[in-house]
């Protein structure tokens, strides 16, 4: 596939706060790339770069090969969704929709045929007379979808769109957007701080943390193969704990210790250790080179949410469908390829 | 409880507001003859006079023509106080609420030495050899005296909702390929209406019935409905012909006050489906 957005060596400074410390991305061509991190990490400021609502301290910016980073936002062939919907309340839906076509100056012939379709698509036909406040924000944030992908940009622009629905709706949206996305084979960058949402929508997830991109990658290679503690923290949840690497394939950690599937790193250097807590599996105390004592279980519908404090004191997270009661002494299991050996950060 | 805490505010508007417009309107139906005052509509139709018809246009257009100004002045104002970083925000805020501080009278007299003859602003354009200003006593003059008293009431109504615009809906229109002009006509202009309104209103009504002005900067020379009203209290004692064009003026106010929440209450109707 062909690269659309391009940004290269690209940073960010207000005042003196680094927002982005010189980022290199590629967004290709009808991909759905996620930018996901917590906040202030940079994800909305790279947005920002890309919509041409901020300009670059350093670095450019290339849309289809052309160096857009002086572009102001209106010559931009992108278009946004913005985060609180940004509508225009002066306006009915039909004129909100119809904003960027009256801009073109479109025939008005056109612009009713274009605006009635895109209202379709998001399921707010006879909604076109209804005055902005009137609607849900479920409703507000079709609008605002359907505004921006009147224009038919290549590439659209959505700045953590779904963050004041509900849940449900939620959910809903994303399977729409995501629908969408593949429909109109147009371009999504997302930006977001739901790792779920992240993973369920994206053929790419951005992973980014205090101004700078720790990983890229499909949802699966994220998630399975996470770069560092940050990433492997911040993408479903983690047990973290310290460990020595012995050699290659062998770490030593909890006291233990166990083979594992990764090599490179020098002899005995720090690691952290990273192991999912579905990866975790409880069996009799006896067989086990891991044990603790069951501190707390949360039944959490798919499966149960139980702390095993081990006799060092590290409290492992575990998820398993299989529970045993408080205060009962258990063994956890754990395959080498489980095991996710990172090199420590900073 | 509520209607008991509220008495004292009943109390306050039937004495300072409702009884003293009763009056107003009594005297300007009434006329005195020997028998004590009778019901008359004299007072009423005297105003049509040509005479009387070319004050209220004179205020009417004086009115007008100074509304314009301080919104053309007001509105770039605002959009200046908006724009900028916070601590300039502050000082340009403060140069149009200090004057406010002061007297309206004394800020009026403080003109009148200015403009005059061989005021302030004559010495200086001599000094710099330009050609002397004498609009004191002239149209100029009532009209400069009313914009520089009224501006404010032009500019923090509109500041207040020009403020208040998100940011989010400019950039979108940006977004959506609007240059800045087409930023400001089709997004930042109609949004601000509410402001420009009241902004309108503020300024208009005073500056139709003001008397203070007119006679300090205008030299008496100009008769507006406010001197005239007070001329017929306080000078002629005809209180009936007085109260009469008064009666007239609330009724324009009010005329106008229904024309201006036409336009706003169109911005915000909703559509009965």
């Amino acid at each position: 596939m062909k690269n659309i957005v391009e940004l290269k060596d690209v940073s960010k400074l207000y005042d003196e706060t680094v927002a982005l410390g010189g980022i290199d991305l590629v967004i290709k061509k009808n991909e759905f790339v996620t930018l996901l991190g917590p906040s202030g990490c940079g994800k909305t400021t790279t947005l920002r770069l890309i919509g041409g609502f901020e300009q670059p301290t350093t670095g450019s910016i290339f849309f289809d090969d052309v160096d857009i980073t002086n572009v102001p936002p209106h010559k931009r062939k992108v278009n946004t969704v913005f985060q609180r919907y940004a509508l225009f309340s002066h306006l009915n839906v039909f004129e909100n929709v119809a904003f960027g076509l009256r801009i073109k100056k479109l025939s008005e012939n056109a612009i009713v045929e274009k605006v009635d379709k895109m209202l379709s698509l998001v399921n707010l036909s006879g909604f076109e007379k209804r005055d902005i406040n009137s609607l849900s924000g479920g409703q507000q944030q079709r609008v605002a979808i359907a505004r921006a992908l009147v224009n038919e940009p290549e590439v659209l622009l959505l700045d953590e769109p779904l963050a004041a629905l509900d849940l449900k709706l939620r959910r809903e949206m994303q399977h729409e957007l995501k629908n969408m996305q593949q429909q109109l084979g147009i371009t999504f960058v997302f930006v977001t701080h739901d790792q779920e949402e992240a993973l369920s929508m994206s053929d790419t997830v951005v992973v980014m943390q205090d101004g700078e991109i720790q990983q890229i990658g499909s949802p699966v290679d994220i998630y399975n193969e996470p770069i560092n503690s940050f990433v492997a923290d911040f993408i479903g949840e983690s047990n973290i704990v310290d460990g020595i690497m012995l050699e290659d394939r062998l770490v030593d950690f909890a006291g233990s210790r166990f083979e594992c599937v990764d090599s490179g790193f020098g002899k005995n250097e720090l690691v952290d250790v990273v192991i999912r807590p579905e990866d975790l599996v409880l069996i009799p105390a006896e067989k086990a080179k891991l044990t603790g004592v069951v501190r707390s279980v949360n039944f959490l519908g798919v499966h149960y949410e139980m702390i095993i404090e081990a006799k060092d004191g590290a409290r492992w997270l575990v998820h398993s469908t299989i529970m045993e009661p408080v205060g009962t002494e258990v063994g956890l299991g754990l395959e080498p390829m489980d095991i996710h050996i990172m090199k420590k950060v900073g | 409880m509520r209607r008991q805490s509220m008495m004292p505010y009943l109390a306050w508007m039937l004495l300072f507001i409702i009884v003293p417009l009763l009056l107003v309107v009594y005297y300007a139906f009434t006329i005195p003859s020997e028998t004590g005052n009778v019901w008359s509509l004299e007072n009423f139709t005297r105003f049509f006079e040509p005479i009387y018809l070319k004050v209220l246009w004179r205020s009417v257009y004086l009115a007008v023509l100074s509304t314009m100004i301080c919104l053309l002045l007001g509105y770039p104002a605002a959009m200046i106080m908006v724009g900028n970083a916070f601590t300039r925000k502050s000082a340009l805020m403060l140069l149009f609420v200090v004057p406010m501080w002061m007297n309206f009278l004394l800020r009026t007299y403080a003109w009148l030495t200015l403009l005059e003859r061989n005021g302030f602003i004559n010495v200086l354009l001599s000094a710099l050899r330009l050609p002397r200003l004498n609009i004191l006593y002239t149209n100029s003059a009532v009209i400069l005296g009313m914009v520089y008293n009224f501006l404010p009431f032009m500019v923090l109504p509109i500041y207040s909702v020009l403020s208040k615009i998100d940011k989010d809906v400019i950039e979108a229109a940006g977004d959506l390929g609007a240059n800045s002009l087409k930023v400001f006509m089709k997004v930042v202009f109609p949004l601000s209406l509410p402001g420009v309104v009241s902004g309108i209103t503020m300024v208009f009504m005073p500056a139709l019935t003001t008397f203070v002005i007119s006679r300090l900067l205008g030299g008496g020379q100009f008769t507006l409905v406010g001197n005239l009203i007070e001329q017929q209290f306080l000078v002629v004692g005809d209180w009936g012909f007085g109260s009469a064009i008064s009666v007239i003026m609330i009724l324009l106010i009010l005329l106008s006050m229904a024309i201006m929440s036409f336009f706003e209450g169109e911005e915000s109707e909703v559509a009965p489906w």
